[in-house]
């Protein structure tokens, strides 16, 4: 029997092994035929004319998870602080279920969300086609927000009370304890869930295809439409054949590597603050 | 805190109420304050972000929701979401019935067995934690190079369930380890005492008080099954058919929802399968702490 158990623990190594295995197969072929420096860097995106360009569509990816970031970040961060050190006893069950529940609304739903919502508000507001980067900025934002709350929130509660106690004896104020004691303290916990963020950021596809315009160039400005690599893979695959399938998935192969980096990243992040705790 | 500060109100302004210090003190600091602030208005636009998600959502829909949206057969006259309601159901138990028993026997391993093999876990591990991080388009990209096309199942519900179950396999592995985890000691050793072997004790003894963990993780990846779309599109595909069989296209209601949402044709069943989609999620959600709750009541 415990062969049995040794084969089922090692069907998420066969997985990962497959995963890569047909990827890369798969992909860096049609990198090589395309040229690495034309794929990674080309700005066009033309697959009637065989030229194929991501640098759009990577820096896309990166613009509208920045943006996620800078809207998503501050909220989370403040909103684990309430929920490990303001909130009322009697709230705290109700509200952890809530950003449990908000973990757990399919993305579609965001998206669907974000069309009938936040894209005609967009629209009135800046006066511009509404289904533009910001819109998505903003949507991805708010859907990477019980990630970070949920990691930095036990990061926050990891922090040993007597650091918190002793900064109070000394007379410090409950904000100046948190902000100046605390959150250093969890400093590691806390960079990891950002990490965490950005990985559910840049792979997030269904949410950005419904709101963020897909237009193959250039990301100019917040209030012009953008594709990320996500979508410009769902967007075309359906219809796609030869060389330019292989592209798109030479496309996914760069979305694994970009998130193969990120998960590096937060293991050593999550080893660090283990070592910190102890 | 609250015991500290009262006990120096005490000791040095005995006069002064709590809340009027309270007060004072956060005049005195003008940056508490405004850090006070930020953290209680940060909270509130989180819990109102999702409170108006849901209602607006509710709202705009329940009045959608008619009898003929739950035809059996769809029809572009109708737009049933009955279909995709049934594959998901399909492809939720098929993909289940793989994901659990590998994820349990694999947490099994990992607890019960592995003991001194610091190496071999550590590769597994690192292994799951990196298939939890993948995003779901990339899994959609291999189901379709490895299931639709290698192995040449076609669009199909059998492609899109293993696709699905291996998506949700470090979910089980994990939640299933830390239930196994939990289990004290004590039960292996009792039952090692009265003369049961290893395999007896593991199935007898340790799974059934790790019952409830596993099952909060199985409602979990329910959750994310019902609501992927990525993977599933070009695994399982779109046809808005119930699948007569294993080997048929279908789509589950998160496809559904994209499919009408995508055509500005269908807003008012898309608001509809909007609130199925969300009724859907809420029910998991509350199951899932119940369970939780029941764990905790063992404890």
């Amino acid at each position: 029997m415990k062969v049995v158990f040794l084969l089922a623990a090692c069907t998420s190594v066969l997985a990962v092994a497959l995963i890569c295995i047909f990827l890369f197969a798969n992909g860096i072929p049609a990198i090589g035929e395309i040229g690495v420096l034309d794929f990674l860097t080309g700005t066009k995106w033309k697959p009637g004319n065989d030229i194929y360009g991501i640098l759009p569509f990577i820096m896309g990816s990166i613009y509208v998870t920045a943006g996620a970031i800078v809207i998503g970040v501050p909220i989370a961060i403040l909103t684990s602080i309430f929920l490990a050190r303001y909130c009322p006893k009697r709230l705290y069950p109700l509200l952890k279920k809530a950003t449990e529940l908000m973990a757990g609304v399919p993305s579609v739903v965001y998206g669907f969300f974000g069309l009938v919502v936040l894209v005609p508000v967009i629209r009135q507001v800046f006066d511009c086609r509404g289904n533009v980067m910001l819109t998505a900025c903003i949507l991805l934002g708010i859907m990477i927000l019980p990630t970070v709350i949920g990691v930095t929130e036990s990061a926050i509660r990891s922090v040993p009370e007597s650091y918190y106690e002793g900064s109070l004896a000394l007379g410090a104020t409950k904000e100046r304890t948190i902000f100046r004691i605390i959150l250093p303290a969890a400093k590691s916990g806390v960079l990891a869930a950002v990490v965490l963020g950005i990985g559910r950021a840049i792979g997030e596809t269904m949410a950005v295809i419904m709101i963020a315009g897909n237009q193959p160039v250039m990301p100019e400005s917040l209030l012009k439409g953008v594709r990320t690599l996500t979508s410009n893979i769902v967007m075309e695959m359906g219809y796609a054949a030869d060389l330019h399938r292989e592209a798109l998935i030479a496309t996914a192969v760069v979305l694994f590597v970009f998130i193969l980096i990120i998960n590096l990243c937060v293991s050593a992040l999550n080893r660090r603050s283990e070592h910190g705790g102890n | 805190m609250a015991e500290i500060n009262t006990a120096v109100a005490g000791e040095k302004a005995p006069a002064v109420s709590g809340v009027r210090r309270k007060r004072s003190n956060l005049l005195a600091h003008p940056g508490s304050a405004v850090l006070k602030g930020l953290v209680w208005g940060a909270a509130g636009i989180t819990f109102l972000v999702l409170l108006f998600l849901i209602g607006y959502i509710l709202v705009m829909g329940i009045p959608n929701l008619s009898p003929k949206l739950f035809a059996w057969e769809y029809t572009t006259e109708n737009v049933s979401m009955l279909p995709a309601i049934v594959t998901t159901v399909m492809l939720t138990g098929l993909s289940l019935l793989i994901a659990v028993p590998v994820g349990v026997f694999a947490a099994i391993f990992l607890v019960e067995y592995a003991g001194r093999q610091k190496k071999l876990v550590g590769i597994i591990r690192l292994t799951a934690e990196t298939l939890s991080g993948i995003p779901s388009i990339v899994y959609g990209l291999f189901g379709m190079l490895f299931f639709v096309t290698a192995l040449h199942w076609g669009l199909s519900v059998l492609s899109g369930s293993l696709t699905m179950a291996i998506m949700i396999l470090p979910l089980i592995m994990r939640t299933t380890e830390e239930a196994l985890k939990s289990v004290p000691d004590s039960y292996r050793e009792a039952s090692f005492g009265v003369g049961a072997g290893k395999l007896r004790t593991i199935f007898c003894i340790v799974l059934p008080a790790a019952v409830p963990g596993i099952l909060a993780g199985v409602i979990l990846g329910i959750g994310r099954i019902v609501g992927e779309t990525a993977a599933l599109l070009y695994t399982l595909g779109s046809v808005a058919k119930v699948p007569g069989s294993l080997m048929d296209s279908g789509r589950t209601l998160a496809i559904h929802m994209y499919s009408l949402s995508s055509e500005a044709l269908y807003m008012d069943q898309s608001y509809a399968t909007a609130v199925v989609l969300i009724v859907l999620v809420l029910l998991i959600n509350w199951l899932s702490a119940w369970v939780a709750k029941r764990v905790g009541a063992k404890g």
